[in-house]
């Protein structure tokens, strides 16, 4: 297909995949995040999703600036360094029905902001967290974040002094409702998971490797382009259906385990080892162990538990988005500032 | 016996922290309420939850003054930890109630009138109940003060039945403990003091309140829907208060809740979470203390740049760093006032009375609304945890003002709408808000980096200077929604004293029983309004009272009216105590001296 054939073509809401496209691109020449900003225009059209239905969210660094470059027509908050998920929250409880599309990098979300993704985890907002992960702070020109590898090395030589974060295995432990990574360089995997991220009723979070192609692209690094084709590892690949489509896919019996999510839709898991299931978490935890432990990166949906309560319903927030509700519902009444008043005088 | 001393003394009750003496200091101050007395409640507490020790004065005086006094006359000396501390500092000729059981040597009341009463004893004999003991052993002080010094029977049973929800069992237990000690006094102790309280009618129409309950329901009524929060002494009272009221006020039948609160990871958080609410269209709050809002800093400056409503309760403590958590101060102004880095200014209402709390936290998001910025009510311990006897809370005039939230028909208006954009001179930009509409043309990207006019990135300097000159101008017109100075005297004073927040009633106390005659004017908000230029323009000397070290609202002032630096004069206390009128008279006459 051509590329003006691509433009032309609406979706389901009346959008061309140039209504999701954004600012153009600032980010060095190759950049992996480019690539992710790409998977998330192709799947919000793929989807049909309506843009005042979402608001973008970020932080600091060339991560948090990508928001600008998809998605256009849509809110966004750019936040300060490390705090994207205390203002998506609030923006969450405010009005619920907006789903925060977050984009965060490694240094916003592991090292500065780790308290605040972790809190984050725990409450389990409707929210979409892609962690645009190369392991270095660009911006900045170069140092090392908290998911460097030790045995990674800057483009200078130098080794990290801290031993990493897996970003996937604390939001795992953390109770994180659907956990997946995948490599920027993927759009075969990485848009149907970003597909699933956005149907998952509650925290979907997303970690993809996101080769630095300045500071961090060299045949040393453990985030390049090189090394993640050598040592990536897929325990299935991916497939999403959106629930408005009813498109029939092949897959032989046995090896593909559909997981419907809450809004009709499903994601189809070919399965290249039999024995996953990303509903265990027993097996997920083990998986991302085991991969680590040899050098090996998973990649793919690791995990999903649909029956965590979404903080809105824990918070038992109204229909209503409370940004909506008006003074007569808002207001206590003169009557009762009398009685509170009268009830003060014993 | 000398002539009696009515309604015109303090009794400071000495005991250690977390004893169950709070309820029992609580039950005096209370029962004198309903005699018709108001009696200024100071309750000293350690940071501790146990063991420490406590003081609680209770003062009661002619002109129903609620400032602290310095001195007591009488002392309830009951914790072995600070009896000889305590004795030590009393006043010779006072009253001095102890506890017989500490075996405190006879020679140190000499001079003192001495009423002695076996508190562990007395509740050994008649406390039967072991496991109630400890809790109710403390009532037996409440009888023996009631029989010693006058507060009627009635007012002190009428006292427990409500502060314990007249359940007739719980009431039974306290009275009958109380009793102990009235029984006790009757036969035992000989009146030989001068002090005694009296029915009086100072309390008509007022309410008995602190000033976080008083904030927390402003908050509610202010249209607060989205609270959230991290605990910090002396604000979290107020934390707790919204979430009372949130659920008293807020909650549909069905159990649907009209409000939501987060208890937040930490300061920078809570604060973030405010701010993502706002953007979102919520009527978003916070409350913390000093080291709360240092934390807040960088969310402060990201809020004012970007244009965000918020409002913050700051219910000031001792700093710096940890300070001491449970004292009091007015020290965060300079911090507050140009919080963040880079040029930021943000308006604060300044509260002196309950009343006033209620009135300036449901104010507070209006003015956040109306401009679009992080607002502060600044609040401290001594208003917020003390219990006051203060005029009661007034149903807000004027509906809210949600300020210039754009609309369709509104955008429809604007030739070209641009989210920074100064429409109507005032520098305030119209705002959309995310969800609200399906037109694209509303939504923009929301940045703390430079932008111009319509949010588009811009490191332009002209786009950036007019841009912060906008947001200077806008902030400055804060003034007109702002609460107004109050000025008490002629005006034409040759001497005008400037002070605000809770060190007012220590003021006003000083200033009505000095000679001095004195102009007086209580600031309630910064930044300043145009009278306080004139008031210092018309006065010789004038004098700024408060509770910090580097006299911070003296500062403040001199930098907003340079013109009038070298007439302002400062009065600082900052020892972590609610102000006394008696060290204003002193510093002013001494003051005032000087030529």
């Amino acid at each position: 297909m051509s590329e003006s054939a691509t433009a032309q073509k609406t979706n389901r809401v009346g959008l061309t995949k140039e209504d999701y496209g954004g600012a153009p691109s600032t980010m060095c020449k190759g950049c992996g995040h480019d690539r992710i900003s790409e998977a998330v225009i192709q799947a919000a059209f793929h989807l049909g999703v309506e843009s005042h239905r979402i608001v973008k969210m970020s932080g600091i660094g060339c991560s948090s600036k990508t928001p600008a470059y998809f998605l256009g027509r849509t809110f966004g908050l750019n936040a300060t360094h490390g705090r994207m998920p205390s203002f998506a929250t609030g923006s969450y409880v405010a009005n619920s029905a907006l789903m925060p599309l977050g984009v965060s990098g490694d240094g916003d979300t592991a090292s500065i902001g780790i308290g605040q993704f972790v809190h984050l985890v725990r409450r389990n907002p409707k929210m979409v967290y892609i962690v645009e992960n190369n392991g270095v702070y660009g911006l900045t020109k170069g140092q090392f974040s908290a998911t460097a590898d030790r045995e990674s090395p800057s483009k200078r030589g130098a080794l990290p002094s801290e031993g990493p974060i897996d970003l996937c295995s604390l939001a795992l432990d953390l109770g994180c409702s659907f956990v997946a990574r995948s490599f920027s360089g993927d759009k075969k995997q990485l848009v149907p998971l970003i597909e699933a991220a956005f149907s998952h009723n509650g925290l979907a979070f997303l970690d993809v490797i996101s080769p630095c192609v300045t500071f961090n692209n060299h045949d040393e690094s453990t985030k390049s382009y090189t090394y993640h084709k050598d040592h990536e590892v897929h325990y299935h690949d991916v497939t999403f259906v959106p629930h408005f489509e009813h498109i029939d896919v092949e897959y032989e019996p046995g090896s593909v385990q559909t997981v419907p999510l809450h809004d009709g839709s499903k994601l189809h898991l070919k399965k290249l080892d039999a024995a996953y299931d990303p509903t265990d978490f027993q097996r997920a935890a083990h998986a991302l162990r085991e991969t680590r432990a040899n050098r090996q990166i998973l990649t793919g949906l690791i995990y999903i538990n649909k029956g965590t309560p979404t903080f809105a319903e824990t918070l038992k927030l109204p229909a209503t988005p409370l940004a909506s509700l008006d003074e007569k519902t808002l207001r206590p009444s003169r009557e009762a500032l009398d009685k509170f008043n009268a009830a003060h005088r014993v | 016996m000398s002539k009696s001393v009515v309604n015109d003394f303090t009794l400071n009750i000495a005991t250690p922290n977390g004893t169950g003496s709070q309820t029992s200091n609580t039950i005096i101050f209370r029962a004198l309420y309903h005699m018709g007395i108001a009696a200024a409640a100071k309750n000293l507490f350690p940071s501790n939850i146990q063991g420490l020790p406590t003081w609680f004065s209770i003062r009661v005086s002619a002109g129903g003054w609620q400032a602290r006094a310095e001195q007591c006359e009488i002392l309830l000396t009951l914790n072995p930890a600070t009896w000889n501390q305590d004795i030590a500092n009393h006043p010779r000729g006072g009253v001095i109630v102890d506890n017989t059981d500490y075996k405190i040597p006879e020679s140190r009341f000499e001079g003192y009138v001495r009423y002695s009463v076996p508190f562990e004893s007395l509740a050994l004999k008649h406390l039967r109940d072991a496991k109630l003991r400890p809790k109710l052993k403390n009532l037996i002080y409440v009888g023996v003060v009631a029989q010693l010094f006058g507060i009627e029977e009635e007012s002190v049973q009428a006292t427990i039945r409500a502060m314990f929800a007249n359940k007739q069992e719980l009431f039974d237990v306290n009275w009958e403990a109380c009793k102990i000690g009235i029984d006790y006094a009757k036969e035992n102790l000989k009146k030989q003091d001068p002090y005694r309280f009296a029915r009086a009618n100072q309390t008509a129409g007022k309410i008995l309140i602190d000033g976080n309950d008083a904030c927390g329901l402003g908050a509610v009524y202010g249209g607060c829907t989205a609270f959230t929060w991290y605990p910090i002494t002396p604000a979290s009272s107020l934390g707790e208060a919204v979430i009372e009221f949130f659920r008293k006020y807020r909650t549909e039948k069905d159990g649907t809740r009209n409000y939501a609160v987060v208890q937040a990871e930490d300061e920078l958080a809570a604060i973030g979470m405010v701010l993502g609410a706002g953007w979102a269209g919520a009527r978003a709050a916070t409350s913390t203390s000093g080291p709360g809002i240092s934390l807040m800093g960088e969310n402060f400056g990201y809020g004012y740049y970007a244009e965000i409503p918020a409002v913050v309760f700051d219910v000031q403590r001792v700093g710096p760093s940890t300070g001491l958590p449970t004292r009091t101060q007015q020290s965060d102004l300079l911090l507050v006032a140009f919080h963040s880095h880079g040029d930021t200014s943000f308006p604060m209402l300044i509260p002196a009375n309950a009343a006033e709390c209620f009135e300036f936290a449901w104010r507070a998001f209006d003015v956040a609304d109306r401009y679009q910025t992080p607002v502060v009510v600044m609040s401290d311990l001594d208003l917020g945890m003390n219990t006051w006897v203060s005029e009661p809370l007034v149903y807000p005039d004027r509906p809210f003002d949600r300020g210039k939230i754009l609309t369709p028909e509104k955008l429809a208006q604007l030739e070209k709408w641009g989210r920074y954009k100064d429409v109507d001179g005032d520098g305030i930009p119209y705002r959309s808000i995310a969800g609200r509409t399906q037109d694209s043309r509303f939504s923009y990207f929301t940045r703390g980096s430079g932008h111009d006019e319509n949010a588009v990135y811009s490191e332009s300097d002209q786009v950036y200077a007019r841009n912060l000159d906008r947001l200077a101008r806008k902030i400055r017109g804060t003034v007109q929604v702002l609460p107004e100075p109050v000025l008490a005297g002629k005006g034409n004073a040759e001497v005008g004293i400037i002070a605000f927040g809770s060190t007012d009633h220590a003021v006003r106390e000083a200033l009505a029983a000095n000679e001095t005659a004195a102009d007086y004017l209580r600031l309630r908000a910064y930044p300043f309004h145009d009278s306080v230029g004139e008031f210092i323009a018309g006065h010789d000397r004038v004098v700024v009272i408060e509770q910090n070290q580097q006299g911070q609202m003296a500062q403040l002032l001199r930098m907003a009216l340079p013109e009038h630096a070298p007439k302002i004069e400062s009065i600082t206390y900052y020892g972590g105590l609610p102000l006394s009128a008696a060290f204003v008279a002193r510093a002013l006459n001494g003051t005032l001296a000087k030529v």
